[in-house]
């Protein structure tokens, strides 16, 4: 079976991309092939000027890969046990690692949970010491996999912040999978679509957007708002002094003022749909195409 | 990366985790040291029965080798190929790949580490089966030094043909049948139910060239003081001819193996 096919992209240093896809698209089987955990049978891989699928230790030494169900620390020990094993296996200097380790345990709240063998760990508390495992060697291409899965929004919010305040402070470069859109919305300016392994978007959020949304909504708050607004686009919600409306992007700018010019209007919003919306005709629209 | 730093980090982790489950532990050495002590026992019987000595066995080697036996038996643990299976389904192969470093290692390292805690437990029952039985042996400085390096070759013999066999698991998740084949190869052609000694003589000539002995009598014969010093070097250059050996067949398995892991399950 194929799970990945004709899917060509590059990523800049220091860029974290969204990776979106439905279930099954291949964004983890891509992740894998890209972190040398899989061998593909054709086409070619290059992070950080190495073939991937060789698993040079220099080549491993500068990437990580964390999953959402990720059990990379030692399951019965406290994770600062494991830290150290990871100083060992990563060769990382001294200062560097206290460095770090403490950073990680501050910037992310863990405080006694590094002390507690991972086993007695909730699963967000577990995420987030194996995230900070995962960083202590600094890697400069970070491969994320669903990070926030089944985290409450407390901790996916903590994660996010951690990831954004990582990236920019060592310029590395994240490849970011996730279900979650407020992850994707959060940390990534440029997203990837694919589907059944083939890409169908490759640039901007906000291009994603416009490329794919088919109306904006219009909210308008006032006073004696006319009866005849089913003119201006479709009604979504009626009240006595609101009315939602759905207008095509290209009639937004015409019906607005047109709106201002006729009625006593206290308040105006456009809005995009939500992106989970357009992720889901974006997706729609890629299966249509295979 | 420094792989004798890396084997310390790791060796000291595989040490912590048998502190963690130390009653465990030692459920599970009290039951595959009652091994040793059933086979003495049977042995023993039949030996004074046959006026003290079974084949070229008298009760003191008898002893010895058993008390001995459970020590090898403590050392050669390793990580069976049903771990393989588990690592290999269940996708969790992965954690070990994402490392710079060989998961040979890393298990070799971690199972070393672990030694310490199986010898200390294996210890006072080897002490009390010395002061139940009270063999009249002589140790040489040549078996003891012997003994020695023969337990860490047996290990790491066993180690390497315990991973090959593992890597069995990347063409088929079914290796059960395999793996119980090489137990029950192992019990008759190491010298783990009974010194090859006192096998027939075409088992004996088999098991010279199949790595099992050297995993477990050689190391055994070493320390009880029925090898000379000749033959314990020519034992220590078998093991380190398998060793060589395992070493390139892994080299070549494990390439092509990799190339078949599909990663599943995250």
């Amino acid at each position: 079976m194929v799970a990945v096919e004709g899917a060509t992209f590059d990523l800049r240093q220091g860029e974290i991309v969204g990776f979106l896809g439905p279930n099954g698209a291949g964004k983890t089987t891509t992740l894998k092939m890209l972190s040398g955990l899989l061998f593909p049978d054709s086409g070619v891989g290059q992070v950080l000027g190495h073939v991937p699928h060789k698993r040079e230790p220099a080549f491993l030494k500068r990437i990580a890969l964390v999953t959402g169900n990720r059990n990379a620390l030692a399951w019965d020990l406290p994770a600062l046990d494991s830290f150290l094993l990871l100083k060992a296996l990563y060769d990382i200097p001294g200062a560097d690692f206290i460095r770090r380790r403490d950073q990680y345990i501050e910037l992310l709240e863990l405080g006694e949970l590094v002390t507690k063998p991972v086993r007695n760990l909730s699963l967000g508390e577990r995420m987030k010491v194996e995230l900070a495992g995962a960083l202590l060697h600094a890697p400069e291409v970070l491969f994320l996999d669903e990070p926030t899965l089944g985290l409450d929004v407390t901790m996916q919010k903590r994660l996010r912040t951690f990831i954004r305040d990582y990236n920019r402070e060592y310029g590395s470069t994240v490849l970011l999978t996730s279900h979650y859109m407020a992850d994707v919305v959060a940390l990534s300016e440029r997203v990837i679509v694919i589907h059944r392994g083939r890409l169908h978007y490759d640039g901007g959020l906000a291009g994603l957007t416009n490329r794919f949304t088919t109306f904006k909504t219009i909210t308008v708050i006032g006073e004696g708002l006319p009866g005849d607004m089913e003119v201006w686009g479709e009604v979504v919600e009626r009240l006595p002094d609101r009315v939602t409306l759905r207008v095509a992007p290209d009639q937004v700018g015409r019906v607005a003022a047109g709106l201002l010019a006729t009625a006593t209007i206290e308040d105006l919003t456009i809005e995009d749909p939500p992106i989970e919306d357009v992720i889901e005709r974006v997706f729609a629209e890629a299966g249509e195409d295979t | 990366m420094s792989l004798l730093r890396y084997y310390m980090a790791e060796a000291r982790n595989g040490l912590l985790h048998e502190f963690q489950y130390r009653v465990t532990a030692f459920i599970g050495l009290i039951g595959f040291l009652i091994e040793p002590v059933v086979y003495l026992a049977v042995w023993r019987s039949v030996a004074i029965a046959q006026g003290g000595a079974v084949g070229d066995y008298g009760l003191s080697d008898l002893t010895g080798y058993y008390i001995a036996w459970g020590l090898v038996r403590a050392m050669n643990l390793a990580l069976t190929p049903y771990s393989w299976e588990w690592r290999i389904r269940g996708g969790r192969l992965n954690e070990f790949l994402i490392r710079p470093v060989h998961p040979f290692h890393r298990d070799f390292a971690f199972f070393a580490g672990q030694k310490p805690i199986w010898i200390m437990m294996a210890l006072p029952l080897a002490a009390i089966m010395w002061l139940t039985f009270r063999p009249d042996l002589t140790f040489s400085l040549a078996g003891l030094l012997g003994f020695s390096v023969a337990i860490w070759f047996a290990f790491t013999m066993r180690h390497m043909f315990l991973f090959l066999l593992g890597s069995v698991n990347f063409w088929t998740t079914r290796t059960s049948a395999l793996f119980e084949l090489n137990v029950a190869l192992e019990l008759m052609l190491s010298g783990r139910l009974v010194p090859m000694s006192l096998m027939p003589e075409w088992v004996q000539g088999v098991s010279n060239f199949l790595p099992f002995r050297w995993t477990f009598q050689f190391p055994i014969e070493a320390v009880i003081g029925r090898l000379d010093t000749g033959q314990i070097l020519f034992g220590l250059g078998v093991q380190i001819a398998w060793i060589l050996g395992l070493m390139l067949l892994i080299r070549l398995v494990w390439g092509k193996a990799i190339k078949r892991y599909t990663a599943v399950g995250g």
